[in-house]
């Protein structure tokens, strides 16, 4: 479980690096991410000791949000000024945006699934 | 009164009351049927918000404690590597479609709140702390200081986006009749983040997988395709 956290972080701290030397615009952990997937894949198989912590951790994903939100009350000023632009165009983005990729991806989900089941 | 003016000075109750505070939200949910529109995150944060505001104590002081939590957002980014694997099958066969509707979804989550947010008059500041609100807020944050908005709002903004999508997808998902798993988690990543991804595991674990993956996508695609958009919508 230690050795699975341990890697989780030092593949976060290669991604930084990574980060640091190239200027990419992508954050850190997301290139720790693609790292980890190459070495699973490359692997075959995903070690105990990894699985423990990462499911841990993704248990409680939602928990991991709550300190940066709290963030929210140090704007409370142009929430005031700017809140019926702000909420409208969360909800029509956020409605539509689920909507465009739903609609692209469920056609070719289904075309899929037909193919698999002439097999 | 002494007991407080300790109390309140050490990180670890800030840490302490994250904690208890989520729990009893999550258990209070769970109680009502799982209703995403109390959201354990949001209420979290309305209660947690509340009471720094009635006793007086400054972010800074309640992210003192807060932030031991906040750092794990970095191996769990790292750690959704894990059910990508375990799906990496069903990925590869998807590939072509999920990148189209990832690109999609994105330029429509971005360009639609830019132009609603700009009809309706919100100021520049605003809106370039709005571009990123689809994004998963360590992305966000970078993009809304790269754009010149303001990165605590736009992580805010990406919060409430992310509640938001866990109340619309459900009702969307049925009215679209969407019964596959990956699709659900897939849409729910690229439109709500990490917390759709959070809210899709419930779904199942494929769901789960999907969400984190088009997590991914979405934020490494809108850091790129930012930049581009806004100008040509003529802000900034």
């Amino acid at each position: 479980m230690l050795i699975g956290f341990l890697v989780l972080l030092l593949l976060q701290f290669v991604g930084e690096l990574i980060v640091m030397y190239t200027g990419m615009p992508v954050p850190g952990p997301v290139v720790g991410m693609v790292l980890l997937l190459i070495g699973l894949i490359v692997n075959g198989g995903v070690p105990e000791v990894l699985r423990q912590p990462s499911e841990a951790l993704l248990k409680h994903l939602a928990l991991l949000f709550v300190p940066a939100g709290v963030g929210l009350m140090l704007h409370f000023g142009l929430l005031k000024d700017d809140w019926l632009a702000i909420s409208v165009a969360l909800v029509v983005s956020t409605a539509l945006a689920i909507l465009i990729t739903t609609l692209i991806l469920n056609r070719s989900a289904k075309k899929l699934q037909q193919l698999e089941e002439r097999k | 009164m002494e007991f407080w003016v300790f109390f309140s000075a050490k990180p670890l109750m800030w840490l302490i009351i994250t904690i208890a505070v989520f729990l009893s939200s999550s258990w209070f949910n769970r109680r009502l049927g799982g209703t995403p529109i109390l959201h354990p995150v949001l209420v979290s944060l309305a209660l947690i918000i509340a009471f720094l505001l009635m006793t007086g104590t400054p972010y800074e002081t309640y992210f003192e404690g807060a932030q031991f939590i906040h750092f794990l957002l970095g191996p769990a980014t790292v750690a959704l590597a894990v059910p990508l694997y375990d799906h990496f099958e069903r990925v590869k066969k998807m590939l072509l479609p999920l990148v189209v509707a990832c690109m999609a979804g994105a330029v429509t989550a971005a360009a639609s709140a830019l132009l609603v947010a700009q009809a309706l008059d919100a100021s520049t500041g605003t809106l370039l702390s709005i571009a990123p609100k689809s994004v998963t807020s360590p992305i966000a944050i970078g993009i809304a200081e790269k754009l010149g908005g303001y990165p605590s709002l736009a992580s805010g903004l990406v919060l409430v986006t992310g509640a938001l999508g866990c109340i619309l997808a459900p009702p969307i998902y049925r009215i679209l009749n969407v019964q596959d798993e990956a699709v659900k988690g897939f849409g729910l990543g690229v439109a709500a983040h990490g917390m759709g991804t959070a809210f899709a595991f419930e779904y199942g674990l494929m769901a789960g997988a999907f969400g984190g993956l088009a997590m991914g996508m979405t934020g490494a695609f809108t850091a790129f395709m930012l930049p581009l958009l806004i100008p040509l919508l003529g802000i900034g």
